[in-house]
């Protein structure tokens, strides 16, 4: 006799129970306490066949292999720089990785990026120790030129892409904005014209505070056309 | 014998009016509110971030620190002197021990994990009103935690337990006053924090933690509540959720 205790999409807290009976099975963010399953997190529930996990509301990056983050560089070494990630440790990218110019031995690594800068990045090593290596070899990686950098709730950044980029195309579009959103909750928009940069980052702040709700594109697409009616 | 009622005319196991609420430090990874009666105690969670100094750094597990601090003007009369004492020391430290049990932490080694409680009024019980305030805020932050801890004191007054034991309480002046604090975890029943002012015989402790079961049970809806408040459907803005006469006035 297994039973659920929750709902699909019910928001839950640590210690909650989910289930009970054996029929039923731990996803990600749960596991298993005697017959009962518990919540290790708060999160929204998603149950997919006899599997419950949780998808979590709130939290830092917690840095993945193949993750295309935003960073910004706090240090320059002999053979590489330091950069920020916006979570507990700091990651690496070594010159070789960086550009695919050649640099010079004993060359200014200023020249290639600063302290200060932001650059897009992939994820290519995560040890167990947290040590995260960039690269930048990849089409779309680079320096981030002007532009705004926001930080959000990295565990919204799906919602923001939304389905294959469905919501981030949508501002895009509707703004005028260039934006790149980084696995690690900063994003990046730069635009031409200054109100249409504070638009597009009150669309993302809407998105990020409304997140765990149902239908957001529609809500979305009307609160930026409401914002942009007045010009154009 | 002489302790025939509650001096503010509670029942013998009724707690002062709590009230909870989670997310209202916007800066903080994780942030809660906890007030039972007159004791209020706000916690901010920040991190997992790196630590500093160093060498406290341990390469298997993050840390938890606790920092528990009453405000200057959070006394009943009295100036708080502020800054550590030898007191907050202690309660910072068993908060950290009594939290540990919970959070888990083992997927962010080297880093930290900050949990901050300032009390604005006190009114006998900070300690475990820090450590209701503490979780919620962990749980907001979004750490990974196994279960939730609840905590509150039990104590005994001339000859009777009661539970949630405020200032006048605890200077009783008639008989013997013992006090309990306990911290529970809510699906084990584990006891993760468990200190004694007084006097109690064997027989009165075991009751004492019966009921502070019990009651602990009661706190964790109260927690529970504070947190799904927070995602309430149309906004994220957080509420107050409380048992019994709870007045909205913090709302």
């Amino acid at each position: 006799m297994s039973k659920l205790l929750i709902k699909e999409k019910e928001i839950v807290v640590p210690g909650e129970a989910l289930a009970e009976g054996m029929d039923y099975l731990p996803g990600t963010g749960t596991y298993r306490l005697n017959d009962k399953i518990i919540a290790k997190r708060l999160g929204l529930v998603n149950i997919s066949g006899r599997a419950i996990k949780l998808v979590p509301l709130s939290g830092r990056y917690l840095p993945k292999f193949g993750d295309k983050i935003i960073a910004k560089v706090t240090d320059i070494t002999m053979n590489g720089w330091i950069v920020n990630i916006n979570t507990a440790y700091s990651a690496f990218i070594s010159m070789r990785d960086a550009t695919s110019s050649f640099i010079k031995k004993g060359d200014d690594l200023t020249k290639y990026f600063d302290i200060g800068d932001y650059l897009r990045a992939k994820v290519v090593n995560v040890t167990s120790q947290r040590l995260v290596d960039l690269t930048m070899k990849e089409p779309g990686l680079n320096k981030l030129r002007g532009g705004r950098i926001i930080k959000i709730n990295p565990q919204k950044v799906p919602r923001i892409i939304g389905k294959e980029g469905s919501m981030v195309s949508l501002i895009k579009k509707k703004t005028n904005c260039n934006i790149v959103v980084g696995q690690n909750g900063l994003v990046w928009i730069s635009s031409e014209n200054f109100d249409n940069e504070l638009i597009a980052e009150k669309a993302v702040r809407k998105i990020e505070q409304e997140a765990h709700l149902g239908g957001l594109t529609d809500v979305i697409e009307k609160f930026l056309d409401k914002l942009m009616g007045g010009k154009k | 014998m002489t302790y025939k009622k509650r001096l503010d005319g509670r029942d013998w196991e009724e707690t002062r009016p709590i009230e909870a609420k989670a997310g209202n430090i916007p800066n903080a990874d994780g942030s809660a509110f906890f007030r039972i009666g007159k004791t209020t105690a706000y916690a901010a969670v920040y991190g997992p971030r790196d630590l500093f100094p160093r060498f406290l750094k341990n390469p298997k597990k993050g840390l938890l620190r606790c920092f528990y601090n009453m405000m200057p003007f959070s006394g009943m009369g009295d100036r708080v002197r502020p800054g550590a004492s030898r007191r907050s020391k202690e309660i910072s430290m068993v908060m950290q021990k009594s939290l540990e049990p919970i959070v888990d932490l083992s997927e962010w080694p080297n880093a930290v994990v900050d949990v901050f409680v300032e009390l604005t009024e006190t009114d006998a019980g900070s300690r475990c009103a820090a450590i209701c305030a503490a979780a919620i805020a962990l749980a907001d932050a979004g750490i990974t935690m196994k279960d939730m801890v609840s905590a509150v004191a039990i104590g005994k007054v001339d000859d009777k337990l009661v539970v949630d034991l405020d200032y006048q309480e605890e200077a009783y002046e008639d008989g013997p006053v013992a006090d309990i604090p306990v911290a529970m975890l809510h699906n084990t029943q584990e006891i993760s924090l468990l200190q004694m002012d007084g006097e109690m015989t064997r027989e009165e402790l075991i009751k004492a933690l019966e009921l502070a079961k019990k009651i602990t049970a009661q706190i964790y809806e109260v927690q529970k509540k504070a947190l799904k408040d927070r995602f309430a459907q149309g906004t994220e803005k957080p509420k107050v959720s409380g048992i019994s006469k709870g007045d909205d006035k913090n709302g």
